[in-house]
């Protein structure tokens, strides 16, 4: 799949900021004075400018606004649902705490929303089975350990972080092998797409155009073998081991700062991954 | 949401349709053009095909769907032009049409006055031929040909020296009859859809299809068995079939005495002035023995039984029929199945196979057809015997220099099976059939200010035939008609720009051109002759002092015109496809059809035919203007209906004028003839009789249908001539007899390929450019989306055939170490190019083969300088050259068919190697000016939507830009 | 609408037959021109006609080589692709405007662009590569089945076919009512064997595609082996008077 930068923005950033917002929502994390002023900015910064990303990677972005309409069904819907839900929620819980009133139930509910956004957001892809790499509980499952961990190192707690980041990263390992296997195993073959099977094995001859279309940009972007590995070790040590060597060396608020910034470039370079490296079975036909 | 669509006004398609026929190929179906009201009057919003049109019945292939691009096409030429800058190019400056007539209109007057010679008037994809030819006849210079001689000329003179008609277009497998159909060296061929139809049905009834083709793409594909022949051995894998038949007796011995010329009495006399010439009775007409009486007959005799095992003896000389003589050659084992395998690159066992299966259809699948008809020697039959065995073949046959033989070939198999003119078999179109010997004879003979004594293009029946002087110089410009190839029947226009650059035979002043790429696609050796258009001697002129273009589209050959006279589009302007011409006929009906200007053109352009039509006015050239001079037609239109060719005979046969009433074939022109078209869906078909529709040779029926419709003035009934004397006369000449001597460096080619029966020999070029280290044949197919070097301005189908890779067969894949995105060095005797390759396994080991004319030169056809065509794209031309390289005996050959001129694209051979990816194909021909700027970036128009506005700044630079970087890349 | 239809009455569809197609290109341009003119809105090409074009197609012609595992000759095959308006149409379901739906009378499936957002995630869920998103408009487009032609009662009754159907020189492709199992194209899938592309993908594919035929074996039985007639007395010539003599 294309690796967009609209993408990649939005579900790092807004996954990152609700992870944030639902730390504070249960209260774990310093949500008064200035610095819960802050922290709460960051969040809703952070979630805002995921979600205006994701408005990018729309053709019609304004009509944005229609995407609400089917939440019976697509989870695109759900999620929008889920994200005002979640941003209005929690707006209310920081008005409260900022306001110094009492506000852990809404701050519970927010942060569930918030989870459930970020779940949501996996399940676009999740539910994919077009693309057998996403199509998996792991997909939501490595969306919230990003979302969580975020929150955490955005919080500065040095010891959960730390032990979140080896977690997440053993996670994110054990994701991409698991997904390679899926990919690996798809039953959806040239032979399946074509129905040639039966004749014997099907080779691309010609494509169907000699140059690119929507389906070849957006469906068979192409990463090579190589270049996979050692971007998986870059994001590995970036998203990771590099926050946690950070996090090692005495708390400090630029520490911290510095922690997440990798932390979140790292997670960046995972979802470009993760777009990059997911075959489309509509590939099939062309390669 | 709910039903948004279906709830749109389900508005007519169009306000109005109106018919006319497509001109993207030179299929010419019908098509159903759709207009509505645009801003700016009426525009085109949709074709199809049209569902009553004889030749296509509705459907449309893909450029004839694309054809609205085309017509809207950003490179359309919009005012004539006059070169300021060098030729090549491309600059140049707009002038008015009054300008640009005068200027030609003085120029030609002056060479009429004095060398109608010194014009060379070719034609190419010329629609038109009976009128550029009679253009060109009435002003006098032998040099007119259209683009027959470097297309297909094998298979139209093959055919027609031996049964009056030809696979190219002039015949029809009979699709829904054959049991089994055997498809030679075709990809897409001129009746595109009829064969798409065909194959279509034959699918449908479960037929069997058999392809033999170097390479297994399209109509090859589907074939149910796929024979990978090696390139230019066809020859051979029939005459093997041959052999085989004859050896089980699997031959129509009926039809073959009663048809041909196998019973004829060949005369085996070594001594008599030409033996080999058939032995005719005092009337002249070639003999047979009679089966009843043993007498020998005239073969045409009133109830004669010619005797295929007839002898005669005449002074101690057994004269043998031709049957026997052909028997005894092809049951040669120098022809057996295991002989001539390993060459084929086939296996012996397939070739017992297909042998089996022909004689399987052919004679056990036989029934009979009730139609009662009665014959030229008198006898009535009942029926008619079914030989469902229809074949066809194109290109792959006939763009070799063993061309002609080789289809010779393939009729005298098809002949030897009875499966020609019957039900099931091949099947010929109106005007045909029509012997060789009943078309005129070719004409040279020019004279200041006076016509051409005759028609340019004719068929020779020997040495006396010939357009040469006493000393056996050509009288032709093309050397047509010459000793170098005596049947030349389309002349050669590949040679055209070669021979006037090299003053050889003699120089010309005015190269005039009309739909035909020569700068690009149609020549051999590309960049040579880009060169010598643009050459100029010490003084500085121009070797080829002034060429002019008629071209609708900024071409790469516009480039080199000093002027341009910018053609309509094919829907702005009338037509007329004639039986005079190439025939739309089916087998079962004649028909002709028209174009007309379905809507007005935009532009400051004029209809070529009409502008030759004020140029012949303007030349006062009889045949155009009365003896005071005044025009007899003021434009093409009126030339279509008031011009006669023969009393009676016009361009076109419906609604003329009888009697008491309108009348079909040979009828006064009818001033309201066009308008009948128009109303009738813009074309007429001409039942054939049932009673004529088979084995029209020998039918009466048919000739008097023919007499009627004007195709003939009198019967003509004739044999199949197995046996070919137009190519003995040659033959025998070249043995030394006779008064016309050749030359004595082609006395051994001329007796070699000039026999009067069907021989094998090798592709020319492989006894010239070493096999060993050029191992594979290079060629090239047509895209069925892609229409030669015009399809490429096409938005929608440059999307599809945007570059061309040379695909290469999986063993020199693998063993050259090629991967997806290689490049390759590819080399003949002639040239080197750099290309990108692709691999394919369903191809002929020795075979390399590319899709044609994709290329474009950088800024040709308002493409960018950076466009795919331009970078990747490559022509193979590069590497084809109009002669054979050297081989030690001083002399350069013509690649050429030594009997026809047929230019030999596909003899090419190569050599392929590996090279690091290049991003360009090389050579990279320098970009020219364009003329007409660049296309649109966004291309989303429909009919009534506003013109988007003129390219913005940004694009413009993006364009300068790209234009830069191509020149910094060079 | 988002939700799928629990059953359609009819189910529309293509059969198109790979065992003729030829590949083309006819249907891919007459899909492009109807829908370029009668569509919502025109089917745009960007860079027309320059370095990278790229434009918007309701339907392509894929070309495959397939070698046979048991060593006979390989062969290429088109496979034309265009929406299989599928019965479990996950194009539908992933889509949040209900811009996507399938209609219930005949299980065609359509995209309403006035209401698309462009965001694509139908042509992620579309297997088969079927929806593409218009390059100018930026709202997805796929194969209409050409409702506005078949279910246009302007258009004369023969013509109220999709206009690759129409077009299709070598008559490969049908279309027609699936569900009928007394249909036209339906007798053809059964009698032809047509498969469904991807069935792993579980969409329920209406259109239905016609396998190659094996010819090749059955041409082999066909004929057999000719016996040669110049081993009789005096050879050749001895047959061919013997054989003229019985033509009388
Ligand atoms: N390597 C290789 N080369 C080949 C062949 C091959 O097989 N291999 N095939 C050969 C054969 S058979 C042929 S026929 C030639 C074909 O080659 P060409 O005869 O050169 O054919 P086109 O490329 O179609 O170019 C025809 C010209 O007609 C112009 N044209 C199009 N429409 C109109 C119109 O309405 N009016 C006017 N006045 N002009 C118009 C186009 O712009 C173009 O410049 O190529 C030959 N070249
Ligand atoms: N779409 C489309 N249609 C066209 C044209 C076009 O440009 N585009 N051009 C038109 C013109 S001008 C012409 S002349 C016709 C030509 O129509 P075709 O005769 O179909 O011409 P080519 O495409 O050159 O195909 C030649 C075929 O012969 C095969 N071949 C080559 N050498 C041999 C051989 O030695 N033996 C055998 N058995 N096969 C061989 C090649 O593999 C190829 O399949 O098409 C016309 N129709
Ligand atoms: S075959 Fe195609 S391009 Fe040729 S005349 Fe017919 S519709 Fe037009
Ligand atoms: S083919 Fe693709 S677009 Fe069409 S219905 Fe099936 S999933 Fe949807
Ligand atoms: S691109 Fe349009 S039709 Fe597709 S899912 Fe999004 S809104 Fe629906
Ligand atoms: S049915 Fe209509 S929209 Fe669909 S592929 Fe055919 S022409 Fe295109
Ligand atoms: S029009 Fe017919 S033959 Fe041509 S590509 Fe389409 S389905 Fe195949
Ligand atoms: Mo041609």
């Amino acid at each position: 799949m294309h690796p967009a930068a609209s993408l990649i923005a939005f579900t790092t950033l807004s996954g990152a900021g609700f992870g944030l917002l639902a730390f504070m929502g249960l209260g774990l994390g310093v949500s008064r004075g200035w610095a819960g002023a802050g922290l709460f900015a960051l969040g809703f910064g952070l979630a805002l400018t995921g979600l205006a990303a994701s408005t990018a990677h729309l053709g019609r972005p304004e009509r944005a606004i229609k995407a609400f309409r089917e939440w019976r069904s697509s989870w695109l819907s759900r999620e929008a649902w889920l994200a005002l839900a979640a941003l209005g929620t929690l707006t209310l819980f920081a008005a409260l705490r900022l306001a110094n009133l009492p506000a852990l139930p809404v701050g519970i509910l927010g942060a569930a929303l918030a989870l459930f956004t970020v779940a949501a957001t996996a399940m676009i892809y999740a539910q994919l089975r077009t693309v057998p790499r996403w199509h998996h509980w792991s997909t939501p499952a490595i969306f919230l350990a990003h979302a969580v961990t975020a929150g955490t190192v955005l919080t500065g707690f040095r010891w959960p972080a730390i032990v979140l980041l080896m977690a997440t990263a053993l996670a994110q390992f054990v994701a991409w092998k698991t997904g390679d296997a899926r990919a690996a195993a798809s039953p959806t073959t040239r032979e399946s797409a074509t129905g040639l099977g039966p004749i014997g094995h099907v080779r691309p001859f010609e494509p169907p155009h000699t140059g690119n279309s929507y389906l070849t940009k957006e469906m068979v972007f192409v990463i090579g073998r190589k270049h996979a590995v050692k971007l998986r070790a870059l994001a590995l040590a970036l998203a990771y081991l590099a926050p946690v060597g950070v996090l090692l060396i005495p708390p400090h608020i630029v520490a911290v700062a510095f922690a997440a910034a990798l932390h979140l470039a790292g997670t960046a370079l995972t979802r470009w991954l993760f777009f990059a490296e997911a075959e489309h079975v509509l590939a099939r036909y062309y390669r | 949401m709910d039903g948004d669509q279906t709830q749109r006004p389900p508005g007519p398609p169009g306000r109005e349709i109106r018919k006319t026929t497509c001109y993207m190929c030179a299929c010419r179906c019908g098509i159903d053009v759709h207009i509505k009201d645009g801003p700016s009057g009426k525009e085109v919003a949709y074709i199809e095909g049209n569902r009553d049109h004889p030749v296509n019945k509705g459907v449309l292939c893909a450029k004839g769907a694309a054809g609205i691009m085309q017509h809207r096409s950003a490179a359309r030429l919009r005012a004539p032009l006059r070169r300021v800058g060098p030729r090549g190019e491309g600059r140049f400056e707009e002038i008015t049409w009054d300008e640009a007539l005068e200027e030609l209109a003085t120029r030609l007057d002056g060479i009429r006055r004095t060398d109608p010679r010194k014009l060379a008037f070719f034609t190419g994809r010329d629609q038109s031929q009976s009128f550029t030819g009679f253009w060109a006849q009435q002003f006098g210079t032998p040099n007119y040909a259209a683009h027959g001689g470097f297309c297909s000329v094998n298979m139209a003179a093959a055919g027609i020296y031996t049964m009056g008609g030809a696979f190219w277009e002039f015949s029809s497998p009979d699709w829904e009859r054959a049991e089994l159909f055997l498809l030679f060296g075709t990809a897409e061929d001129h009746d595109s859809n009829p064969i798409k139809m065909g194959l279509g049905r034959l699918k449908a009834r479960g037929v069997p299809v058999v392809a033999i083709n170097p390479i297994r793409t399209g109509y090859n594909a589907v074939a149910d068995r796929w024979l990978g022949i090696t390139p230019g051995t066809d020859g051979l894998l029939v005459l093997s079939l041959i052999h085989c038949l004859l050896k089980a007796g699997k031959v129509d011995l009926d039809y073959l005495s009663r048809w041909t010329n196998a019973p004829c009495l060949v005369d085996e006399n070594p001594k008599s002035d030409m033996p080999g010439l058939l032995l005719r009775g005092d009337d002249g007409k070639p003999l047979v023995i009679d089966r009843a009486s043993r007498k020998a007959m005239p073969f045409d005799a009133q109830g004669v039984r010619p005797d295929l095992s007839g002898r005669i003896r005449r002074a101690g000389i057994t004269h043998r029929t031709v049957f026997q003589i052909l028997a005894e050659r092809y049951l040669s084992d120098e022809f057996a199945p295991e002989r001539i395998a390993p060459q084929t690159g086939l296996e012996a066992d397939q070739i017992h196979r297909l042998a089996a299966d022909l004689a399987h259809a052919a004679f056990d699948k036989s029934y009979e057809v009730a139609q009662t008809w009665t014959d030229f020697r008198g006898e009535t039959h009942k029926t008619v015997t079914a030989r469902p065995v229809s074949v066809h073949a194109m290109r792959g046959i006939s763009a070799h220099s063993n061309g002609f033989q080789t289809a010779r070939a393939i009729h005298l198999l098809q002949i030897l099976l009875g499966a020609v003119e019957c039900p099931g078999g091949m099947r010929f179109k109106a005007p045909y059939p029509k012997p060789a010997h009943a078309h005129p004879r070719p004409c040279a003979t020019s004279a200041a200010d006076t016509p051409l004594d005759g028609p340019h293009l004719g068929f020779p029946t020997g040495p006396e035939d010939l357009l040469v002087d006493a000393d056996n110089r050509p009288l032709r410009l093309d050397k047509a008609f010459s000793w170098e190839n005596p049947l030349s029947v389309h002349g050669l226009m590949h040679m055209v720009i070669s021979n006037a650059y090299a003053g050889d035979p003699y120089p010309i002043d005015t190269l005039f051109l009309y739909m035909a790429n020569m700068a690009w696609n149609s020549s051999m050796n590309t960049s040579g002759v880009m060169g010598m258009l643009a050459d100029a001697d010490e003084d500085g002129n121009y070797v080829i002092p002034y060429v002019v273009v008629a071209d609708a589209y900024s071409s790469e050959t516009v480039a080199y015109a000093d002027l341009v006279l910018p053609d309509t589009t094919y829907l702005e302007r009338y037509d007329c496809i004639s039986l005079l011409d190439r025939p739309i006929s089916e087998p079962d009906h004649a028909a002709d059809a028209i174009r007309h200007p379905v809507v007005q053109p935009d532009r400051n352009v004029r209809a070529f035919q009409s502008v030759l039509v004020d140029l012949a006015n303007r030349l006062k050239l009889p045949g155009f203007t009365e003896g005071d001079g005044t025009p007899l037609y003021a434009d093409y239109a009126e030339y279509i209906t008031l011009h006669e060719r023969r009393p009676g005979v016009g361009p076109l046969a419906g609604w003329r004028l009888g009697q008491t009433h309108l009348v079909d074939g040979r009828g006064d022109p009818n001033g309201g003839q066009l308008d009948h078209y128009i109303r009738a869906g813009g074309f007429k078909q001409f039942d054939v009789p049932e009673s004529a529709r088979f084995m029209r040779p020998w039918n009466d029926a048919w000739w008097e249908f023919s007499q009627r419709m004007g195709f003939t003035d009198a019967p003509q009934p004739y044999l199949f001539e197995l046996w070919s004397e137009p190519l003995r006369r040659f033959q025998a000449a070249a043995e030394g007899r006779g008064e016309h001597q050749p030359p004595e460096h082609l006395r051994a080619m001329i007796r070699i390929t000039h026999d009067p029966l069907p021989i094998w020999y090798p592709p020319l070029e492989d006894g010239h450019a070493d096999p060993v280290e050029y191992p594979f044949y290079a060629l090239t197919q047509r895209p069925a989306a892609m229409y030669h070097s015009w399809g490429g301005q096409n938005p929608w189908l440059r999307q599809i055939h945007g570059m061309n890779p040379l695909f290469l067969p999986t063993h020199l894949w693998l063993s050259e170490g090629f991967a997806t995105g290689d490049w390759a060095r590819v080399t003949s005797a002639h040239g080197e190019i750099t290309v990108p390759v692709a691999r394919m396994d369903a191809l002929n080991p020795n075979t390399v083969w590319t899709w044609n004319a994709i290329a474009k030169r950088r800024g040709a056809w308002a493409l960018s300088p950076g466009a795919p065509e331009a970078r990747q794209g490559f022509l193979l031309n590069h590497l084809i050259h109009e002669l054979l390289p050297e081989k030690g005996d001083g002399l350069r050959w013509s690649n050429s068919d030594p009997v026809t001129g047929q230019a030999a694209w596909f003899d090419c051979r190569v050599k392929v190697e590996r090279v690091p990816p290049s991003g360009v194909s090389h050579p990279a021909i320098a970009r020219q000016t364009s003329p007409v700027g660049q296309g649109r970036k966004v291309v989303a128009r429909r009919t009534g939507d506003v013109p988007a506005p003129p390219p913005s700044a940004r694009e413009v630079l993006r364009g300068a830009m790209a234009a830069l970087k191509d020149r910094i890349g060079r | 609408m988002t939700d799928l239809p629990q059953a359609t009455g009819k189910r529309l569809g293509l059969v198109i037959d790979l065992d003729t197609c030829v590949g083309c290109h006819a249907c891919v341009i007459a899909c492009k021109a109807w829908n370029t003119e009668e569509g919502q809105s025109p089917l745009a090409d960007m860079d027309a006609h320059g370095a990278h074009p790229s434009g918007a197609f309701l339907n392509r012609v894929h070309s495959y080589e397939v070698t046979p595992h048991d060593g006979t000759a390989p062969r290429i095959v088109h496979v034309p692709k265009s929406c299989l308006h599928c019965t479990d149409a996950p194009c539908v379901t992933v889509c949040p405007t209900g811009a996507s739906w399938k209609r219930a009378e005949d299980g065609i499936v359509l995209v309403n662009e006035a209401e698309c957002i462009g965001c694509g995630l139908c042509a992620w869920a579309c297997p088969y590569g079927a929806r593409e998103q218009d390059p100018a408009q930026k709202v997805m487009k796929k194969c209409t089945l050409c409702v506005d032609r078949i279910d246009n009662p302007a258009l004369p009754e023969i013509d109220r076919i999709p206009a690759c159907v129409r077009t299709c020189p070598t008559g490969a492709r049908h279309f027609g009512d699936l569900g009928d199992p007394d249909s036209a194209v339906s007798r053809l899938v059964a009698e032809r064997g047509g498969m469904a592309l991807m069935p792993e993908q579980d969409t329920g594919p209406v259109n239905r595609y016609l396998p190659p035929r094996d010819k090749e074996t059955e041409l082999d039985i066909l004929a057999p082996l000719l016996t040669p007639v110049t081993e009789g007395p005096k050879g050749f010539l001895g047959w061919l008077d013997r054989a003229l003599e019985k033509l009388g």
